[in-house]
């Protein structure tokens, strides 16, 4: 722990740190471009400098110079200031002068610190420069004689995605950051690049010129689009959500976010669902909330009904839910649309048990019937991490561009019981091997043969350091999964038993990928927010709220509880999900034991205390044995990352990525 | 008294003779390799500190020290097993005046050969790579083709000259880009990247090519020193001044009347060598202007201060100027003196790497003043400020190469000032008038 | 703004050179590049790889040759090195043409010691003869660039063309040159100063004498 002196403050440091993070830790703040912590130190910008004795008589970048005992280290000195204005004078000259009409006005890095660092007026009389502007897809708009060649975007697509295709052409003044040939960022967390670039030169394109950032209310949420909860924020101004971005949060999603989680928010208004509907004479037809209870209650179904829970929903409308089937005299709940039926009666058994972070640290790892760019883009860096720190990977299923490297080790499910040697021996040898099953993989004697070779492995097991190291992941797409499970959505033969009960009336929360013509006897009730395959399949329609639109409770595949905000009202006669099964009680004329959305909340939580606290809940480290055998091809569920949920697919942005970067055709840019 | 023939290092320097093994030879290289290689490492090293050899590229860091910074066991890598040295020979030569490196490597490529194995062995190095300009393409075929010889006559490769030691020696040819002269640019390149300094620390000698110890070398440094194990520390340190000791090779360009490359004595005054070799002055000592001493990155001396100075590292710098790679630029009277310096800051604006801002911004912004300046288009209060801008970038940058565009213009500034007043003065008269 | 620009990836361009690859003397130098640096950093031949890809372009069209886009893209599958880092680095050094280039290039160096030495008199015979930047002649003879310091201050002013140096250079000698170069024929490379060999002073030496007439051994006067 160096000892260091900060503007006359003495202070310990932590072995390790630069400069810079021993003036942090003093409260100094340093200004910087290039500098970002996640990603490799460029020391280019050349705006962090600061004074430091010993050494030459002249600023050092602080970003790059490792923290040393006895510095006298001065961030207030006159060469200080001098340096910090001559490279912001640097940087102005051959920047416009375009704040206003600039996206990036009021939170950009350059405005902000030029008002600290800046000149009253230029002394840059010549030409200025101008540079063409670069296409680099659907979501990132460019600018580029605003660029000030940071290369944050470079060092992201290099390390963090792992798709190499930014770069920093020509040199000297004429230096331009460019994709290849202008291509498209092809890759799942492209836009982050937005978020890291400290002026206007990467923006948003969807949400170009759309509003200012103090014109937003900013409010926490947690995203939907896969079961990785990455912590967001949700920007909204009156009653529509603008745009989405990441909060940092290190367990979960550091501080990025899929493209998919930040760009399908335009889905949030096309396609609502916004009044009740009932199905007569074979058309659905508009009705009132009344006449549509109503159609439900003198179906009079007893205790023949079920209910069938969506991808993203939160836990309080699966536990609405859950009150009024059971208020009913039911028990008939399932979460897994598509028919699954792995066994769950123990969590851990389903659970991400490493956690993410704890997946950095993996040195092997068995990969099973997940493509992991698609189904949990955030979980493919992390993988990228582990392999980085030297970890080796095998993945078994149809081969995908992983931005890892990796060994594929076949296509059927029958390879986890049949590894091949050298596999076997790699990950029977690990301090900490870790095995991750897909969506793909959990069916068809895939989680008892997963669990078997985890168990012959010893996937858990105490580390050197005394903690328990629990190598056992399964990685779930749904938000709603871990939640659901915790909340008992699931039967033992899966959707099938609920087919097999032909329920009267079925609840379908949100539930769009259901086989809906196996329901043709029931009445089935769409509970939901987007007019897609549920609502098609649906006799009623209660319109309901999109995941932007109400508070709840998000358990995501590694069992962290999480709480989300309320961002916006939702639209129309829709109303919040909990309310609509409320009000269907009165309807039936059972109660449920909440009057609000508090009480709703405590009941949950006495039920299952877990839910009450944020973090990762508890299931046990202990594992079922499994066994037996698995076989059959393994088939990824997700075709087409950019269209995997109602949102996403009423979205335009998702579909103009779909179309352009997974189906290569060509779009046109609208003409200005 | 000025150096004899006999004393000279490089006595084919102007390829009079072949280049060739036999030749090179019979002129003395390769003489007795395996003996100083007897001597051990440390053995060689503290010659080369006793002889009083500063590197040749324009820094002037001992170079007997900088072969000491190598590590004495290599460190190991993630896996535990020990990184190899590599000794990087840096033959990118490229500053504007400079010359000499090209005359080595075409005329006497056994030289460096062999001081790349002497060298390589005292520092524990397992190869050398010579990052060779891009465009000396007849000069890279020469040195291959001497690299070639080297290797059949067992001198290079396995048990290289009988010496017992193991040494490879690679050839890599740049593409066009003066910044790969900065040592971690260089490796940069060699590393197959664009040619962008890194930041220091680490320095090369714990973390340089593929992350393994390294020191980047100057040819000449090099190439000087199989001579300097054979005649002695005593014998080189003999010429020059305290500090500033050996031989060296001068590059006069310009406005001489016999521009050449000689190897002189260091510290020979800067009369001597024009009028010994270079035969004086173009019209007479009266006629000179200024000299860029030592390369463009140093300030220009004007005639009067130059014309007694010692050739030498200290005595330059007592001019406010440097001996760099003492590449004598001459400029007499019809020069025109801004232009001269404003073609420079071209060079510097061209050369730029664009890795950091004050150099990627400033270099340009310097040389758009300055060709204003050498119109006289532009204010009085504009020289002050273009002097300001060279602060702003001087001493702020990743590496030296913004100091160097800085210099020439502070030089011009502080002693043509009156020239660059008179020509906003006449320009403005002209627009007065017009108006 | 920026003075070079990489040749648009065009249909034509694909159909031209979509099908690039080593030729059987090139595929065995390639690997010999290659095998000069370590294992694992095969990358570290990009640069020598580039250039011989460029002479490979330039055999086939009679040119100095450049670098197209699908050429690019060849030498970064060869090396299994990212496309973009390929780019970066051609469009980084200065010597990789990124568009097409005439028969000979003729490359002026106009920096402070050459233009001491009467460079511009050299780049103005130059565009006498219809030679302009960025600009093939229409004979596709001639493409002409101002380049920086060459490293021949000491027999300025100079040019380079293709893989020669003609030094000592005035108006009178460069036509002597580029005129038999259009006859095809070879002109001396180096100095074109009667009488002066190298990078001597002219006249009579001042030094090393003896070693004009004779490989010279000084060991003995040691």
């Amino acid at each position: 722990m160096p000892k260091v002196t900060v503007d006359g403050v003495e202070l310990e440091v932590p072995a390790g740190a630069t400069v810079l993070q021993a003036c942090e830790l003093a409260g100094k703040e340093i200004p910087r471009f290039c500098y970002h912590e996640r990603l490799s130190i460029a020391g280019n910008c050349r705006m962090c400098l600061v004074e430091v004795k010993p050494g030459p008589p002249k600023p050092q970048a602080s970003c790059a110079l490792p923290a040393a005992e006895g510095q006298e280290i001065r961030t207030d000195s006159e060469m200080v200031k001098k340096a910090r204005e001559g490279v912001m004078e640097f940087l102005l000259i051959n920047h416009p002068l375009d704040c206003p009409i600039c996206d990036q006005g009021g939170e950009c890095d350059l405005q902000d610190q030029s008002v600290a660092y800046g000149r009253g007026g230029s002394r840059y009389h010549e030409h200025k420069r101008a540079v063409t502007e670069k296409y680099m897809g659907p979501l990132i708009k460019t600018m580029m004689t605003r660029c000030i060649h940071c290369t944050r975007c470079v060092r992201f697509s290099e390390e963090i995605a792992g798709v190499d295709e930014i770069g920093a052409l020509y040199r000297g003044e004429s230096t331009q950051i460019s994709t290849y040939l202008e291509q498209a960022a092809k890759h799942e967390m492209s836009a982050n690049v937005i978020d890291l670039c400290p002026v206007g030169a990467l923006t948003s394109r969807p949400y170009a010129f759309e509003a200012r950032p103090w014109e937003l209310k900013k409010t926490l949420g947690i995203d939907v689009s896969d079961a990785v909860g990455a912590n967001i924020r949700i920007d909204s101004r009156g009653r529509e959500v603008l745009r989405i971005l990441p909060r940092v949060n290190d367990d979960v999603n550091e501080e990025w976010i899929s493209d998919k989680a930040r760009y399908m928010v335009d889905g949030l208004v096309k396609r609502r669902l916004d009044k009740p509907y009932l199905r007569r004479d074979g058309k659905l037809v508009a009705v009132s909330w009344n006449e549509a209870f109503q159609a439900i209650a003198t179906l009079n179904p007893g205790n023949s009904i079920a209910a069938v829970a969506g991808d993203m929903l939160d836990c309080e409308t699966m536990f609405a839910a859950k009150k009024l089937v059971g208020a009913l005299g039911s028990s008939l709940l399932e979460g897994r649309q598509t028919g699954m039926d792995y066994d769950t009666s123990s969590l851990a058994a389903v659970n991400f048990n490493t956690t993410f972070s704890g997946l950095e640290t993996a040195d092997a790892i068995l990969i099973v019937g997940s493509h992991v760019r698609w189904e949990a883009p955030l979980v493919n860096t992390r993988l990228r991490k582990a392999v980085k720190r030297g970890a080796k990977v095998f993945l078994i299923g149809p081969e995908w561009e992983t931005t890892f490297g990796g060994e594929f080790l076949g296509e059927d499910l029958s390879v986890i019981s049949n590894l091949p040697n050298h596999v076997w021996e790699t990950i029977r040898d690990a301090k900490r091997p870790a095995i991750i099953l897909g969506g793909a993989a959990l069916g068809r004697g895939g989680l008892e043969a997963a669990l078997s070779v985890g168990e012959q492995i010893g996937v858990v097991r105490e580390l050197e350091d005394g903690t328990t190291w629990n190598g056992f992941n399964v990685l779930h797409m749904a938000a709603a999964r871990m939640g659901g499970l915790m909340l008992g959505y699931a039967q033992k033969g899966g959707l099938a038993d609920i087919v097999a009960a032909k329920p009267k009336v079925l609840l379908s929360l949100g539930a769009d990928e259901v086989d809906y013509t196996k329901f043709a006897d029931s009445m089935i009730v769409y509970i939901g927010h987007h007019g897609d395959k549920g609502a098609h399949a649906a006799d009623v329609i209660l319109p309901a709220a999109a995941y932007t639109e109400k508070a709840g409770t998000y358990v995501n595949t590694e069992g962290r509880v999480q709480w989300a905000d309320k961002a916006v009202f939702a639209p129309g006669d829709a109303r919040e999900d909990w309310s609509i099964l409320r009000a269907l009680a009165d309807a039936f004329g059972v109660g449920l034991g909440f009057d609000s959305f508090e009480e709703l909340r405590n009941a949950m939580i006495a039920e299952v205390p877990a839910l009450g606290i944020e973090g990762l809940a508890d299931y046990g480290s202990v594992l079922p044995a499994g066994g037996g055998s698995a076989s059959g091809l393994i088939a990824y569920p997700v075709k087409d990352f950019y269209m995997t949920n109602p949102i996403a697919r009423a979205s335009a942005t998702m579909q103009q990525c779909s179309a352009e970067l997974l189906h290569g055709e060509e779009i046109a840019e609208a003409a200005e | 008294m000025a150096l004899q023939d006999k004393d000279r290092i490089f006595t084919n320097v102007y390829g009079y003779q072949p280049w060739n093994l036999k030749e090179a030879q019979a002129r003395g290289a390769w003489d007795g390799t395996k003996d100083i290689i007897a001597k051990g490492r440390e053995a060689i090293i503290e010659e080369m500190k006793a002889s009083g050899l500063r590197g040749r590229g324009g820094a002037g860091f001992p170079t007997g020290m900088k072969w000491s910074f190598m590590p004495k066991q290599p460190p190991v890598d993630q896996n535990g097993n020990p990184k190899p040295s590599f000794l990087v020979i840096n033959a990118d030569e490229s500053e504007p005046g400079s010359c000499k490196d090209r005359e080595i490597i075409r005329h006497d490529p056994h030289l460096l050969l062999e001081g790349a194995l002497v060298a390589g062995f005292a520092m524990g190095a397992r190869a050398a790579y010579i990052y060779i300009r891009g465009e000396y393409i007849r000069e890279a075929e020469t040195l291959f083709a001497a690299r070639d010889e080297a290797y059949a006559a067992g001198l290079l490769g396995k048990n290289a000259a009988g010496s017992g030691y193991d040494f490879d020696v690679f050839i890599h040819r740049g593409a066009g880009a003066y910044i790969c002269g900065e040592e971690t640019a260089m490796i940069e390149s060699l590393e197959g990247k664009k040619g962008q300094p890194r930041l220091k620390p680490p320095f090369p000698a714990g973390a340089g090519l593929y992350g393994c110890p390294t020191t980047v070398n100057n040819v000449e440094s090099i190439a000087v020193a199989p001579t300097i194990m054979r005649r002695g520390a005593s014998w080189f340190s003999s010429f020059g001044r305290d500090n500033n000791k050996g031989t060296k090779l001068f590059q006069i360009s310009g406005h001489v009347n016999r521009p050449c490359v000689v190897e002189e004595e260091m510290s020979i005054p800067f009369s001597e060598l024009i009028e010994k070799h270079c035969g004086g002055i173009r019209g007479g000592r009266d006629n000179l202007l200024a000299v860029i001493p030592g390369g463009s990155s140093v300030p220009l001396v004007p005639a009067d201060q130059i014309w007694d100075a010692p050739m030498d590292f200290d005595g330059l710098r007592a001019l406010g100027s440097g001996l760099g790679t003492a590449a004598v630029i001459v400029m007499d009277k019809s020069t025109d003196i801004v232009r001269a310096i404003a073609r420079l800051s071209h060079f510097y604006k061209h050369e730029s790497c664009g890795q950091c801002t004050p150099c990627r911004e400033g270099t340009g912004w310097m040389w758009r003043v300055m060709e204003r300046l050498r119109t006289g288009d532009a204010a009085v209060e504009e020289i002050d400020m273009l002097f300001q801008v060279t602060k702003q970038v001087e001493g702020h940058t990743i590496c030296a190469l913004g100091d160097a565009a800085a210099w020439p213009i502070q030089g011009l500034i502080r002693h043509f000032r009156p020239e660059l007043e008179r020509r906003i003065a006449e320009a403005g008269n002209v627009a007065e008038a017009a108006e | 703004m920026a003075d070079r620009y990489i040749e648009p990836d065009t249909p034509e361009l694909r159909a031209r050179w979509g099908n690039f690859a080593w030729t059987e003397a090139n595929a065995a130098k390639a690997k010999e590049i290659v095998a000069r640096y370590p294992e694992g950093r095969q990358r570290s031949a990009v640069m020598p790889l580039l250039d011989l890809a460029q002479r490979q372009v330039g055999a086939e069209e009679n040119t100095q040759g450049w670098l197209p886009i699908p050429v690019m893209e060849y030498v970064a599958a060869y090396l299994d090195m990212p496309i973009i880092r390929v780019v970066e680095v051609a469009t980084f050094y200065t010597m990789y043409n990124i568009a097409p280039i005439g028969r000979f290039h003729v490359q002026v160096c106009g920096t402070t010691p050459c233009m001491l030495r009467g460079s511009d008199d050299i780049i103005a015979a130059c565009k006498k003869r219809g030679m302009k930047a960025g600009h093939i002649t229409g004979d596709g003879m001639w493409s002409f660039t101002e380049v920086e310091c060459m490293g021949n201050c000491a027999s300025a002013p100079m040019v380079q063309i293709n893989d020669d140096n003609y030094e000592d250079l005035t108006p009178e000698r460069l036509d002597v040159v580029l005129d038999a170069l259009a006859k095809g024929e070879t002109p001396k490379a180096g100095t074109q100063e009667p009488g002066r060999h190298t990078v001597e002073p002219v006249g009579e030496p001042t030094n090393l004498a003896a070693m004009i007439t004779e490989n010279h051994d000084y060991r003995g006067e040691w």
